[in-house]
């Protein structure tokens, strides 16, 4: 649920944004038409996918490879464009409803 | 050299849940340099996509302190955060090194903050300014800058019936900063990151003013499909349409094509280009395209032989 | 301290006792001399100011307001074209509730263009949620500079201070100045409601707002400056007890049985009082009302302080061009529209682009305004 909207009097004193998480309530994972599927056994650990995902949805932890992160990725399919042709470990499929 | 294994423990300073479009290359850009950065870092920008897209109210990507104010004042804000930086550091009442970065469009940053820029940098205000380049205005709908490249279309030079887009060569920025004897200066893009991240430490490790220009492709005005953008990144680099390189009191190229690829390769991707590809007189546009671009990276080979980067330098 | 000092010197030496932390600032006529004075004090090592000397007005702001918001008191000084210049940045100022003081050498704008005084400069930006402040005299422009600083910071809001471009800013006037510790003191730290460089509170600042908030954070700003009245009238007693010189928001000079009165801001005022003197001489029951504060308009006060005039005659020295009346008639009728005692209101526009403004004239104006009769709509005073 999210928490209702400020009045005028709730706001900060000049237009500020103070807390910096509230970002994290917009899940743009909503917005895919096509999905990323990760295939963990094919996956080599490059990072590639990582370093290009505009939206910091590939979940790295300890330099290992998680998955993609389905709550955000927006399905634009570059790491499946950037993973190594002979790797294929990402496969966009269309995104089920 | 940096290392993605090392890269992978950086703090992500830029959060995910912002709004930029699909597979965005400035949403990517803003990602990888402040990866590369890291805190304590105070960052500035401009009305834009990336302003957008990253400060709705309540909603805020950037996970350091961040100010916007209007669209031409990148430099000039920044110019007044550093100078009070310098105050409070003087008078002791700030006792740790703050890193400046302000990023801006090619909008912000060729044309309508161009002033800005250069009164920023010829008082050695001391930040690294980072132009994120779509080469147009994106945010309102694809309109043409002076970075937009000779022959694309945008909503303001359309490919029309009598004139094919837009008529005039791009503004070289990364020379205007160089003539004004700034302490660094580079060009790079998305797809090289490891150039991205290695330029942007050492503009950060440079005292005075520096300048970044980053080619970022745009999916939506550049027409081509968002998967691309690593893709399409690479190709403006590898037909040197993009050269890849930097100034510090002399010039380096520091991405050589393996292959030198013809600039169809770059072009023939993207929509804004496909009206060239129609008949004769587009063919003459790109056989015009490929002269400039080759006559440009000899220049720059003519400009390192003759004024190469001193080897140490900071 | 008694001082020899032009309304420009004076200004410059309000700002060297204030020491703001940082200025940015650009040269236009006539303020350029506080520029230049201050530069001087910098490169002396009389100020420990960081001076950013940009490269233009519009970069003046945008530097001054990521300088306030980064916790540093910031001011600059400007006129004319470079307030014009700086028009988009103030209402961003004003809605960032950044207390940036900036004196003014009022100037009239282009086309054509004139270097001399009126007061178009500050009234083409007063919708920008600045304060502004009018000074009749080179001591109260000096005054009124320091209140500024300490009124900005209590209510959260930009600030204007003028002073008539040439007239006083190039006018020699013998000032009574504090001494630079009673100023330091007085005005004490800034403390800022938030700064950009606190590392440990991240904060972005100056978002995108939608349908859904920027109503919500208009309304906020607006309440600031209604909240501003009170704050100049705490802040005016303050400096009262410090220099022992008492300044009002409205102030009337011969007003008590008045019958008719010119309402003036600015150093026109001085012509005004002499009117007053020589028309009260022939036994006319005549006053002059001086006001200080037009913004935030404190309309309560004027309402109660005009209401009992049976006419008025209302001086700009600006036209709107709004093929009416001169602005400050407009907001004066406007809030004496419903007061039970509903004086005649005309409109008297004067001294645009330095156009002298003489005692005779503005005694020509009271007896006009006596007469209780108008012809015109709007009377431009001097016009061949």
């Amino acid at each position: 649920m999210k928490p209702r909207k400020k009045t005028w009097q709730e706001l900060p004193c000049g237009a500020i944004i103070e807390d910096l998480s509230a970002v994290l309530e917009n899940k743009t994972g909503a917005w895919r038409s096509m999905r990323p599927v990760w295939k963990a056994d094919r996956c080599i650990n490059c990072l590639t996918c990582w370093i290009y995902c505009p939206d910091s949805a590939i979940m790295v932890e300890d330099g290992k490879m998680k998955g993609p992160d389905y709550n955000y990725c927006k399905g634009c399919g570059i790491c499946a464009n950037v993973c190594p042709p002979k790797v294929h470990a990402i496969e966009m499929v269309k995104e089920q409803k | 050299m940096a290392r993605l294994k090392e890269l992978c423990k950086n703090k992500e300073l830029f959060s995910k849940g912002h709004r930029a479009c699909a597979g965005c290359g400035e949403a990517l850009a803003v990602r990888q340099i402040l990866l590369a950065a890291q805190e304590p870092v105070v960052t500035i920008m401009p009305t834009g996509c990336l302003e957008i897209f990253s400060s709705i109210y309540p909603e805020s990507a950037w996970q350091v302190p961040m100010i916007h104010t209007a669209f031409e004042t990148a430099a000039s804000t920044a110019s007044g955060v550093e100078a009070a930086y310098r105050f409070q550091k003087k008078m002791g009442r700030l006792k740790k090194d703050i890193k400046f970065i302000a990023f801006g469009g090619d909008g912000a940053t060729y044309d309508i903050g161009f002033a800005a820029l250069s009164g920023a940098i010829e008082r050695r205000q001391r930040f690294l300014y980072v132009c994120t380049d779509n080469e147009a205005y994106m945010n309102t709908g694809i309109q043409r800058s002076s970075a937009t490249p000779y022959g694309a279309h945008t909503t303001t030079s359309p490919a029309g019936t009598k004139v094919p887009g837009k008529r005039q060569h791009r503004k070289d920025i990364v020379e205007v900063a160089i003539a004004h004897n700034i302490a660094y200066a580079a060009q790079t893009t998305v797809a090289l990151w490891n150039d991205l991240v290695t330029k942007v430490q050492k503009a950060l490790a440079t005292p005075g003013p520096s300048f970044l220009n980053v080619l970022v492709p745009c999916p939506l005005g550049w027409r081509y499909p968002s998967s691309e953008t690593i893709r399409v990144s690479r190709l403006a680099a590898d037909t040197c349409f993009w050269p890849i390189y930097e100034h510090q009191s002399g010039y380096k190229i520091t991405y050589e094509p393996k292959t030198k690829l013809p600039i169809e390769e770059f072009l023939k991707p993207q929509g804004r280009f496909s009206h060239l590809f129609k008949d004769e007189s587009g063919k003459k546009i790109i056989r015009e395209i490929q002269d400039y671009i080759d006559e440009k990276w000899a220049l720059l080979h003519k400009k390192q032989a003759a004024f190469p980067m001193p080897q140490a330098q900071v | 301290m008694i001082l020899a000092k032009t309304g420009n010197e004076a200004m410059a030496y309000a700002m060297r006792q204030i020491n703001p932390d940082v200025v940015a600032a650009y040269p236009i006529t006539p303020s350029t001399e506080i520029v230049q004075l201050f530069a001087t004090y910098v490169n002396d090592g009389l100020v420990d100011t960081e001076f950013v000397p940009v490269e233009s007005e519009h970069s003046a702001m945008a530097a001054c307001i990521g300088s306030a918001a980064s916790g540093c008191r910031t001011m600059t000084a400007t006129a004319s074209q470079g307030l014009a210049l700086m028009h988009e940045m103030l209402f961003i100022a004003g809605g960032l509730r950044l207390p940036i003081t900036v004196p003014i050498a009022s100037r009239s704008l282009s086309s054509p263009l004139n270097i001399h005084c009126d007061h178009s400069d500050s009234f083409a930006s007063r919708d920008s949620g600045w304060m502004q402040f009018f000074a009749e005299t080179v001591q109260e422009g000096y005054d009124t500079l320091l209140q500024a600083v300490k009124i900005a910071e209590m209510a959260s809001l930009p600030a204007i201070v003028s002073i008539d471009g040439f007239i006083l800013s190039h006018c020699m006037e013998r000032i009574d100045v504090l001494n630079d510790q009673d100023v330091r003191d007085w005005l004490g730290p800034y403390k800022p409601n938030y700064n950009l460089l606190n590392l440990e509170h991240p904060i972005l600042i100056g978002p995108a707002a939608l349908q859904d908030y920027y109503f919500e954070f208009k309304r906020s700003q607006i309440e600031g400056m209604r909240n501003a009245l009170p704050v100049i009238k705490q802040v005016t007693q303050d400096f009262n007890q410090l220099s022992g010189r008492a300044y009002g928001i409205v102030e009337e000079y011969r007003c008590d049985d008045a019958r008719a009165v010119i309402l003036l801001m600015g150093s026109a005022c001085g012509a005004g009082r002499a009117a007053v003197d020589k028309l009260r001489h022939e036994g006319k029951k005549v006053g002059m009302v001086k006001l200080r504060v037009f913004r935030p308009l404190p309309h309560g006060l004027l309402k109660k302080t005009l209401s009992g005039f049976k006419t008025i005659g209302v001086l700009d020295r600006v036209d709107a061009v709004n093929s009416y009346g001169g602005p400050l008639y407009t907001e004066i009728t406007s809030l004496l529209y419903d007061a039970v005692e509903k004086p005649r209101v005309f409109s008297y526009v004067y001294g645009l682009g330095g156009k002298e403004f003489t005692p005779e004239d503005a005694e020509a104006v009271l007896r006009s305004v006596l007469t209780g009769k108008k012809e015109e709509l709007v009377t431009y005073v001097g016009v061949r």
